[in-house]
């Protein structure tokens, strides 16, 4: 099957987005997983609890805060594109913006159980021989939680490419510039005679999310042979 | 040079104790529970005390009345754990090079004293516990510490793995100059790698000096299979056709299986006072080889079946025999009494020999 202009750029956009909210998560996943895993603080249960809302509200009211926050009057929005012109409403980063969002809590989970299973003693050893608590978690907690930053990784990337409800509510559905493969079939569906073009849409998207599967199981195979007898 | 004086609070646990340590060999020594180990994550600073300060010659690394707490990595402390902790995705090599700091040890000479050379590409999860003890202490060493704490290092290995692994620790301190704190539970460890001995119990220090002292007080013991004591030889002669050694005692010659090489040194040696027999006139027909004269020191009398017979040695040593109550009635055993121990000659091999 070929496939049109029109269709490349929806799959392109898609992976772009997907990409890109990887991309933004994945720090920002790293640093509060290793922040809930290690450290005490107050309100360490609320922060939780705050990370975990995108998993169990509507995702048309993740949208809608989104859309108040980093809307062009929003106070987020209007600071951004005062102070560095950057603006999400309505842009295929705001896609970007609102799949991360969405994903964040996958990723700072899988991130975090897999932190929490090391042998904190380790990290100890480690600081007597000298390395300081940046370099501890660069050659430590990094290389030893890397399973589960991949299975992190991989998941904020699948759930990105089919984000859809805050991603409509937040970005709208604007071709070419919003409208990734999801928000595509949705359209497709919703036009008479538009069910074989939404198939082709359909087969395309199992295909993509297969290969990120395929992609993570070869990744993890050759980790778990990097670092075979973890514990 | 390491002085110590903390206090931590944990539950119902106080551990309360203050310390001033030399150079050399010191033993942590006691039941488990006691706070050994909490003491050392102290010193290291992987654990923080309530009070108190802790100073390596005249830099504090803790001090609660001026604030300070110098970071673990700053501390320049080698910690070698009992179950060595190596760092499981890195090679030995690179294990070994993890801490690594210019002025220390050149890592080659490092390599070649603890016999490293073919596992360097391993790995950890592929080593023998003995051989992990080792790179252990390599990594430890390269780091270039000032102080190196022991945290049971032997606990986990055989008796093979453990004769492999006594000499580095002596070493440490002769070859390298870096004074030792070590962590036991077990008595004769510590009798022939410690040369100070500080005992705990209950957070509390509850006796401290030489070896021979501490670990001879009857308060010091769990069981009488840790009663042990210390005598001092020097070397006689070696007997090639049986392979015996034989030590000079003013009390009398200790014959020991196995060659024992002249170090120059007085050898020290342990002897189990459940190994030692009693006898009022030398016997003639008896296998023990070993007999040391002296006479009957003092008496402890428990509740059970046992006593310890304290024997003063020509030349002044003491030694710890464990006998039933009834044999000591039956001899009729009195403060005073003229005696002979026999010590069977296998029951002091090399191993437990230590040059003090």
């Amino acid at each position: 099957m070929t496939l049109s202009p029109e269709e490349w750029t929806t799959i392109f956009l898609s992976l772009r987005v997907a990409l890109l909210a990887t991309l933004m998560c994945l720090p920002v996943g790293l640093g509060l997983a290793w922040l809930l895993a290690r450290k005490e603080f107050w309100g360490k249960s609320a922060l939780n609890s705050i990370i975990h809302l995108p998993l169990v509200l509507p995702p048309v009211v993740t949208g809608y805060l989104l859309l108040i926050a980093f809307g062009k009057r929003g106070v987020i929005g209007a600071f951004l594109e005062s102070s560095f012109g950057l603006v999400f409403a309505f842009r295929w980063t705001g896609a970007a913006l609102a799949a991360a969002l969405m994903a964040l809590p996958l990723m700072v989970r899988a991130i975090r159980l897999s932190m929490e299973a090391i042998d904190q003693r380790l990290e100890g050893a480690a600081a007597t021989l000298g390395a300081s608590p940046f370099r501890v978690f660069t050659t430590v907690t990094l290389p030893l939680a890397a399973p589960g930053i991949l299975v992190g990784t991989i998941l904020t990337f699948v759930k990105a490419l089919g984000e859809f409800g805050a991603t409509i509510t937040f970005v709208s559905n604007i071709p070419n510039e919003t409208q990734t493969l999801s928000l595509a079939i949705y359209s497709l569906l919703q036009t008479p005679d538009g069910d074989a073009a939404a198939w082709r849409l359909i087969v395309l998207s199992i295909m993509l999310a297969l290969a990120a599967l395929l992609a993570s199981e070869i990744i993890s195979k050759r980790l778990g042979q990097r670092v075979a007898g973890f514990r | 040079m390491i002085e110590i004086s903390v206090k931590q609070q944990r539950g119902k646990f106080l551990l309360d104790v203050s310390l001033n340590l030399g150079r050399g060999i010191t033993a942590f020594f006691g039941p488990s529970g006691a706070g050994k180990s909490s003491l050392l994550n102290l010193i290291a600073g992987l654990e923080q005390p309530d009070s108190g300060r802790i100073r390596i010659g005249s830099e504090s690394l803790f001090d609660s009345k001026a604030k300070i707490n110098l970071a673990v990595h700053k501390r320049r402390i080698g910690y070698v754990f009992q179950d060595a902790l190596l760092l499981p995705h890195l090679s030995v090599r690179n294990n070994l090079r993890y801490g690594f700091r210019q002025g220390g040890m050149e890592f080659s000479s490092i390599v070649e004293f603890l016999g490293l050379s073919a596992l360097l590409e391993r790995r950890p999860e592929t080593l023998s516990g003995g051989e992990r003890q080792r790179v252990s202490i390599g990594r430890a060493l390269l780091s270039a510490p000032r102080l190196m704490l022991m945290d049971e290092p032997l606990a986990s290995l055989d008796m093979e793995r453990k004769r492999e692994i006594f000499p580095y620790i002596e070493q440490l301190q002769d070859r390298f100059g870096i004074p030792v704190i070590l962590v036991s539970h077990a008595a004769e460890e510590v009798a022939r790698l410690a040369n100070h001995v500080v005992m705990i119990r209950d957070g509390k220090v509850t006796a401290e000096g030489y070896p021979q002292s501490v670990l001879s007080l009857p308060e010091n013991h769990v069981s009488r299979f840790d009663r042990l004591s210390i005598l001092t030889a020097t070397h006689e002669a070696y007997d090639a056709k049986y392979d015996l050694t034989t030590l000079a005692h003013p009390a009398g010659n200790i014959s020991l299986a196995g060659h024992l090489k002249p170090t120059g040194a007085p050898a020290r040696i342990v002897v189990r006072a459940t190994d030692v027999t009693l006898a009022l006139s030398p016997p003639k027909d008896i296998s023990a080889r070993t007999m040391l004269k002296g006479t009957v020191a003092s008496c402890e009398l428990g509740a059970g079946p046992i006593a310890i017979i304290h024997v003063k040695l020509l030349g002044g040593e003491e030694l710890a025999v464990a006998l039933t109550r009834k044999a000591r009635d039956q001899l009729g055993l009195d403060d005073g009494d003229a005696v002979w121990c026999l010590l069977k000659s296998v029951s002091i091999d090399e191993r437990w020999m230590a040059s003090s």
